[in-house]
């Protein structure tokens, strides 16, 4: 079981180191002294392994009770996760943004659309995390940017380990890595995957006041994207309220209004990009 | 349903240190959690039970020590005591005010054999 992501453990599948699909079974079986796993093996980048941690944790101990201080943070584990994959990023020259919203607010349209703008400028890979199924990466795929499809199984987030092992399969320099989080508004704030930037997309379809709803996450993206623009004729939808919403939970959150059907807002979305990229490589050689 | 992952990292915490410090059962884990963690302590004690069960951990009480949220409102230019990210400074209502603690997530200390 990965040590980072209890939940769903056993069902993590990544799938599509370098477009290649590839379809495996993966049962593990767990219990807190001894790991078994089962797997049909398959090459060993497409196919990664949750649970290598320690197999016996007895030690000799003392009969007599005693007290010891940890303070430990309980994220510790994946925050040097998250670290390494930083280094890992900063070497290879990578801007990473992870992309956090709840289910079905356009993200993977958004996604598609602007890897479609910007793959004559720049090298794009994407990893998709859903529960279940590969169709996202696919869709990422049909535009011909690389993808890797992780799914958390029954887990409702991405974490370092699982995008650690992700960023092995990908081989993405000097370019833009776009990590679609698990659609989420709760969880995904708090685990660090070693992104640059965390972005938090809202669609005009939801209550302008999901930003007091799910404060956490709009506290820790530093851009909000306004997803479906092109449907706020139809809709009550106050943007006004909508961005004093999110600006009461975070004053610096910069906000973006987009359509990926229309293209409204696109071009900012994409000089956000690049002012990103150059702001993440100035300095680090 | 992330209070499951949070249980197993301190699960994997447990071990580390069982093997560091030598002991082999665990009486009681102190938590240091702020509000704005993040966790729901109920969702957090019903997880703790799953997770610790078969491990040397089984058993074990888990005690959680709430932390204040503190926060420094910049137009009074001092410290301030609010609930929520979002509310005002409790004495001039400006929303000005950075959070400076109340997403610990820590374990603290725990009571060993």
């Amino acid at each position: 079981m990965c040590t980072v992501c209890g939940c769903g453990a056993g069902e993590v599948k990544i799938e599509g180191g370098r477009a290649h699909r590839h379809d495996h079974a993966h049962d593990h079986e767990h219990d807190h002294d001894h790991h078994h796993h089962d797997h049909s093996h398959g090459p060993a980048r497409d196919h990664h392994h949750y649970g290598k941690g320690p197999a016996h944790a007895h030690a000799p101990g003392l009969s007599q009770a005693r007290m010891i201080e940890i303070e430990t943070d309980i994220l510790a584990k994946n925050n040097e996760y998250a670290a390494a994959n930083r280094a890992e990023l900063a070497r290879r020259g990578v801007l990473a943004l992870n992309l956090v919203s709840s289910p079905g607010s356009g993200k993977t349209t958004l996604l598609v659309r602007t890897i479609e703008m910007m793959r004559e400028e720049v090298p794009v890979a994407v990893i998709e995390g859903d529960q279940q199924t590969a169709n996202d990466a696919e869709r990422i795929r049909a535009t011909g940017a690389p993808a890797i499809q992780v799914n958390t199984g029954k887990g409702c987030h991405l974490d370092g380990h699982m995008v650690g092992h992700a960023l092995e399969g990908l081989e993405i320099r000097d370019g833009v890595l776009f990590i679609e989080n698990v659609g989420n508004l709760v969880c995904p704030a708090g685990f660090d995957l070693g992104e640059a930037h965390k972005v938090v997309i809202l669609s005009v379809t939801e209550g302008e006041d999901k930003p007091l709803k799910y404060p956490d996450m709009f506290h820790a993206s530093d851009l909000m994207l306004l997803t479906k623009t092109d449907l706020l004729p139809h809709l009550d939808f106050d943007v006004e309220r909508c961005m004093e919403n999110a600006r009461r939970i975070n004053p610096k959150i910069r906000i973006l209004r987009v359509s990926a059907r229309t293209g409204e807002g696109m071009e900012d979305w994409l000089a956000w990009i690049r002012i990103s990229r150059e702001m993440n490589r100035i300095g680090r050689k | 349903m992330h209070e499951m992952s949070i249980c197993e990292s301190i699960v994997s915490v447990i071990e580390q240190q069982a093997v560091a410090q030598s002991f082999s059962r665990v009486k009681r884990v102190r938590l240091e959690i702020g509000p704005l963690a993040g966790v729901e302590l109920e969702a957090l004690r019903f997880s703790y039970d799953v997770v610790t069960k078969g491990g040397i951990a089984e058993g074990s009480a888990l005690e959680v020590i709430e932390m204040p949220v503190t926060a420094w409102c910049m137009p009074c230019a001092r410290p301030v005591t609010v609930r929520e990210r979002y509310d005002p400074c409790p004495d001039c209502g400006s929303y000005q005010v950075q959070i400076t603690g109340g997403d610990e997530l820590r374990i603290r200390d725990m009571e060993v054999d």
